[in-house]
């Protein structure tokens, strides 16, 4: 059934345009006006053009924290994804077990983000946290600050401590929604436990498997305060993602123009391996989906 | 299925170490974190506790935070409703774009727009205000709470509206008194996204406040650049900030339950 054509459908949307334009477009037009002028003081300034924007695109620092948010947020999908799935698939259908187990899973989400880099903070030193001691006790070196490998696992580990219950829910509200009579058809074929993941319930959660894997993917692109409380991008570069390359070039030595032709290219980066993710990911789902 | 909820245990075991960690340091002194390695804490003390309860520089960072955060969430939700029911119900002009605009402001990240906010409000006179904060806010939480409220409206069969307006309910009417308390599990679980992602943002937050509206996440950081790390008010702190959130998820845990996204699946 398609949805009827209906232009006064804009006089709804309307709140929300108001809202968004007032925080989001008057801010991102903010940020073309700076990109293209050399600010020297309220004043004075002077228009450059793309200058800016051809000398961040050479900034090879820009080029390394970019392939680390890559990677990073590659590696928070391929383990917060299926370990979000494993999770929502044992979690009890219903009870107060099944309550029980949403909040306790679901509580590190609820957690500021500058308290769970603080918590990780106060677990992970080797002099005061259960586990920096419980790893030097079993005489390994362990340091989130001094070695590079050791701080990007220390925030990867932190990252799905945070972030895979939110894929639980999701996949465990998606797993709630299937009708029983699924699982009884499926009874009935004598079908195998893996069966009905693969044709039941893989099927019937890719509408909010996608919704999970691209909030993870846009949150995870634009991580900020955790590894900044942690590492704060240390040691050396390691940890240093985009978010902290740019607030560090905005706030940190107020580069207004380069930071906003910054801002204005990460912006873009975003939007299209969002635009990519989104498009597959529905076409992907389309077949499926019970209400086409 | 023995096995599988030994997964979940296993799980919720070793996501509770680094909070149950926290907690223990809370309640020691911070002679005792340097000193000693202990489980439980060896002389069990409320001090921190009292130090944030009774220091109003502590403890209004807990009210500026929950006013900022109930209004945005006020906000987001109530704009959202009569927007998600629009791409629910409508097809019309650009309709698809604007759906995907709105989220590309979810995926924006806040480090790009903290200059131009510090600009706009210092400019309108709105800085250290809550207001301030609530509106920085709403640039992820309204395209979120669409996208929520729209998966749950099109869950509801369109029917109803039909049948709805034949018997002479006007729309505001009909929106109030039958599809709203159709959606109450949306605008819970909506309304909770929008509390979550406003309660624990830092970055935002600590930009656009200084004093008046400073939200307790910012004044956790003064503590931590401090000289002389006082690990303990830290950790007491940070346990009180878990709290609401733990509320808040215990009110909407059968709404989440119930199917987060009943329309998309």
């Amino acid at each position: 059934m398609n949805k009827p054509v209906n232009q006064k459908a804009w006089l709804l949307v309307l709140p929300v345009l108001i809202c968004v334009a007032f925080s989001s477009i008057l801010p991102l037009m903010t940020v073309v006006n700076y990109s293209v002028q050399d600010i020297i003081s309220p004043e004075r300034r002077v228009f450059v053009g793309t200058e800016w924007f051809a000398s961040v695109m050479r900034d090879r620092e820009l080029h390394a924290a970019l392939a680390r948010q890559i990677v990073f947020s590659l590696s928070v999908l391929a383990v917060e994804i299926p370990l979000g799935i494993a999770l929502a698939l044992s979690m009890p259908a219903s009870g107060w077990r099944a309550s029980a187990a949403l909040v306790a899973v679901a509580l590190p989400l609820l957690i500021p983000w500058n308290v769970v880099g603080t918590i990780w903070q106060i677990f992970c030193r080797t002099d005061i946290g259960l586990l920096g001691s419980a790893i030097k006790a079993l005489g390994l070196e362990y340091s989130y600050t001094g070695d590079a490998t050791q701080a990007w696992l220390t925030v990867l580990l932190m990252d799905v401590w945070h972030w895979t219950p939110l894929v639980a829910l999701l996949a465990y509200a998606g797993l709630r929604a299937i009708p029983d009579a699924y699982y009884q058809a499926a009874r009935i074929d004598g079908a195998s436990r893996l069966a009905v993941f693969r044709y039941i319930q893989l099927p019937k959660i890719r509408g909010v498997l996608m919704i999970a894997v691209l909030l993870r993917f846009m949150d995870s692109f634009m991580i900020y305060t955790e590894p900044f409380v942690l590492t704060g991008g240390g040691p050396g570069n390691a940890t240093t993602f985009l978010s902290q390359y740019l607030t560090q070039k905005a706030v940190g030595q107020f580069d207004l123009g380069p930071a906003a032709a910054f801002s204005l290219i990460y912006f873009l980066i975003i939007m299209l391996l969002c635009f990519i993710l989104y498009n597959w990911m529905q076409r992907l789902g389309t077949p499926g989906r019970a209400d086409k | 299925m023995k096995k599988r909820s030994l997964l979940l245990i296993v799980y919720i075991a070793l996501s509770m170490l680094p909070i149950y960690w926290m907690v223990n340091m809370s309640f020691k002194s911070n002679a005792e974190i340097l000193s000693s390695f202990t489980v439980l804490p060896l002389h069990f003390t409320w001090a921190n506790y009292q130090t944030i309860l009774t220091d109003s520089s502590w403890y209004s960072g807990y009210i500026n935070s929950l006013i900022y955060v109930t209004i945005n969430t006020v906000i987001s939700v109530t704009a959202a409703l009569p927007a998600a029911y629009a791409f629910s119900r409508y097809t019309f002009l650009g309709d698809k774009h604007l759906f995907f605009w709105l989220l590309t402001n979810r995926m924006t990240p806040p480090a790009v727009f903290l200059l131009p906010f510090f600009q706009l409000y210092s400019t309108i006179g709105l800085m250290d205000t809550h207001l301030a904060v609530a509106l920085a806010h709403l640039v992820f939480n309204v395209p979120l709470a669409v996208w929520i409220l729209e998966g749950f409206m099109s869950g509801i069969a369109r029917e109803i509206d039909e049948t709805a307006y034949i018997d002479g309910y006007s729309f505001p009417r009909f929106f109030t008194t039958i599809f709203l308390p159709l959606i109450k599990a949306g605008v819970g679980v909506a309304a909770f996204f929008c509390f979550m992602f406003s309660w624990v943002e830092l970055l935002l937050a600590r930009t656009l406040t200084s004093v008046n509206a400073k939200p307790i996440v910012a004044t956790m950081t003064r503590t931590v650049s401090a000289a002389g790390m006082d690990w303990a008010t830290l950790a007491a702190a940070g346990v009180l900030t878990v709290i609401p959130g733990a509320i808040v998820i215990w009110f909407v845990r059968q709404h989440i339950a119930r199917g987060f996204a009943m329309g998309r699946v």
